[in-house]
């Protein structure tokens, strides 16, 4: 097996003396799916933002490609990793396509201007995320669903690597999940791009994840293959509650809603 | 770089309308100065001297504290993502008169380099305000744009107690002194206003027109930006340190004239939409503009009696405040 492309090995943080993160171990193949899960305030969004580099002052071994974190660059590492940040209200309203083109950053110099390559990476951003059509239209006038495709749609074209998103779906409704799903899934068939998705959606960890992280209380619950989050009570364990569980229809466990 | 043709007209309109504008400015006045009048030095010396030594720098200096004012308001915009944040908003205009105050009240008359000690003053005290609000900015991580300016109005309220402290214990001139000096104004002789200005107005500038693209990153949000590839702190700080050039250097000279560097970017961002690599060439533009035609009515509307020039774009800028205020839109 090659190198994993992230490594986490012993990562701690904390605000104060508060610890949110407390000795976390995991590693992230090329290509995989793994979705972190767990209880608000498990730290699962500052693990994200400990690998982007969001936050600093953790301790720990992090890397990147079996190169440590700390000897990037930030533009050498937004090559490599991308991020979704939770949805954010306030923004100046620049055009769809502005805002994609952002994107391309990290592949340009202080002084070079984007050339013929960079605008097709950002048309196939675009494309990927059906935002074609509403490439002049200003992003403070997009729905809910459209903002966050048009977030993704910036992180494609950043064409690193890895994915990161926290909570993509978290305040989208049935068909807008759907959608904004439907780009994620693609994307991984088709460019092979790595998952790590923060996500409150249990049944969305079953379903499309390889693998699930689980933290509970900054600690590493469960890491593993999704189903085995259902076994041994872990998952009562992880939420200090019962779940009833399910069959889907194409198989799959499902858990049921209250 | 692919403009528009609505970007490269409304840029044009704001050169040649500001060109104009610095122009035919000098001619105006308490009292209109003809063209050979101006030419003429020998046979009208005084027309002559009123034009070339106090109205062309007066012009020339309020363009230039307008668009260096406008540029520093739209990059804490920006930074700050909140339409209301701005130099003056963030106490920074008081740091810098409760140091001209001081200056006064100890009567620091004495030029350093041809300035003097009044805006050497409260040129520190702007820079020093600067730096409050760059500490506060890094005391917590994930200070609200809100809460800053809500310190910013402490600070502001601060300072101004302090400063109504120093009044108190001032003589009546001096205390006249220091409220002329707060109402702000572009009275000055000769060029070295201006010329004294420059090197703050362009490293200022240049800085922040070398930063457009990581501004249009951080007006998307810090963690946007810094998942981009921007370097945020390095960026901050380099912004910081423009606008608190751009800033410092006006208010010194040009006392605290407000609400330049909230309006003019916002009208500017309605104008060209938020992309900074057009945004800041036409808010420096239009900042210039603005108050280059603010003082041609400060010197007119009450001739042969003056208005100081903050006074006048206060009177626009308060209801411009609340008007964005009841807009209640993210911008």
């Amino acid at each position: 097996m090659s190198e994993p492309i992230l490594q986490v090995a012993g990562l701690s943080f904390g605000y104060g003396d508060e610890l949110v993160l407390a000795d976390v171990t995991c590693a992230v193949e090329q290509g995989e799916r793994l979705a972190i899960v767990g209880p608000n305030g498990a730290g699962k969004s500052t693990l994200i933002k400990c690998l982007v580099r969001l936050v600093s002052g953790f301790r720990g071994d992090v890397r990147v490609q079996g190169r440590e974190l700390a000897t990037y660059s930030q533009r050498e590492l937004a090559r490599l990793l991308s991020y979704v940040p939770q949805a954010d209200g306030r923004q100046f309203p620049f055009a769809v396509r502005d805002f994609v083109a952002m994107g391309r950053y990290p592949h340009l110099s202080a002084f070079t201007a984007r050339r013929a390559a960079d605008e097709e990476a950002i048309d196939r951003a675009l494309e990927r995320a059906g935002l074609t059509d509403l490439a002049t239209r200003p992003m403070d006038q997009l729905s809910g669903g459209e903002r966050q495709r048009l977030f993704i749609a910036a992180a494609i074209a950043q064409e690193a690597p890895v994915l990161l998103l926290d909570e993509p779906t978290t305040f989208l409704d049935p068909l807008h999940q759907q959608e904004v799903e439907r780009v994620l899934t693609d994307l991984h068939e088709e460019c092979n791009v790595t998952l790590v998705t923060v996500t409150h959606d249990l049944n969305r960890a079953l379903r499309h994840g390889d693998r699930v992280l689980a933290l509970k209380e900054g600690r590493v619950h469960y890491l593993g293959a999704p189903a085995g989050l259902l076994e041994e009570g872990r998952l009562e364990a992880l939420f200090g509650r019962s779940f009833a569980l399910s069959t889907h229809p194409d198989g799959g466990p499902m858990i049921l809603p209250d | 770089m692919n403009l528009t043709r609505r970007e490269i007209l409304i840029l044009l309109g704001l050169l040649v309308g500001g060109f104009l504008m610095v122009v035919a400015a000098p001619f105006v006045g308490m009292k209109a100065i003809s063209l050979d009048h101006v030419m003429d030095g020998t046979k009208f010396p005084v027309d002559h001297d009123i034009f070339w030594r106090v109205r062309v720098p007066r012009v020339l200096l309020a363009w230039l504290a307008g668009a260096g004012l406008a540029l520093a308001g739209m990059t804490f915009q920006s930074l700050f993502r909140n339409p209301l944040a701005t130099p003056f908003t963030l106490g920074i205009a008081s740091g810098a008169s409760l140091g001209a105050a001081i200056a006064i009240r100890l009567g620091w008359t004495v030029l350093i380099l041809g300035v003097s000690g009044v805006s050497i003053a409260a040129f520190v005290g702007a820079l020093a305000s600067v730096m409050l609000v760059f500490g506060l900015t890094r005391l917590r991580r994930g200070f609200s744009s809100g809460t800053l300016l809500l310190a910013g109005v402490a600070v502001g309220f601060f300072f101004s107690s302090v400063i109504l402290f120093v009044q108190y214990i001032s003589s009546f001139s001096e205390s006249y002194r220091i409220i002329r000096w707060l109402m702000g104004g572009l009275e000055v002789v000769g060029m070295d206003a201006p010329l004294s200005l420059l090197p703050f107005l362009l490293t200022g500038a240049g800085v922040i027109f070398f930063l457009v693209r990581e501004l249009n990153l951080l007006a998307t949000g810090e963690d946007i930006a810094a998942s981009r590839g921007v370097d945020v702190k390095l960026t901050r700080k380099l912004l910081f340190f423009a606008t608190s050039l751009l800033v410092g250097g006006v208010v010194a000279l040009c006392g605290p004239i407000g609400f330049v560097g909230m309006m003019c970017p916002h009208i500017c961002r309605l104008l060209v939409g938020p992309n900074h690599r057009v945004l800041a060439v036409a808010t420096a533009l239009f900042g210039g503009l603005f108050l280059t035609l603010c003082d041609t009515f400060a010197r007119t509307i009450i001739a042969p009696a003056e208005i100081p020039v903050g006074v006048i774009t206060a009177l626009l800028g308060g209801p411009f405040f609340l008007w964005l205020l009841v807009r209640a839109r993210s911008v």
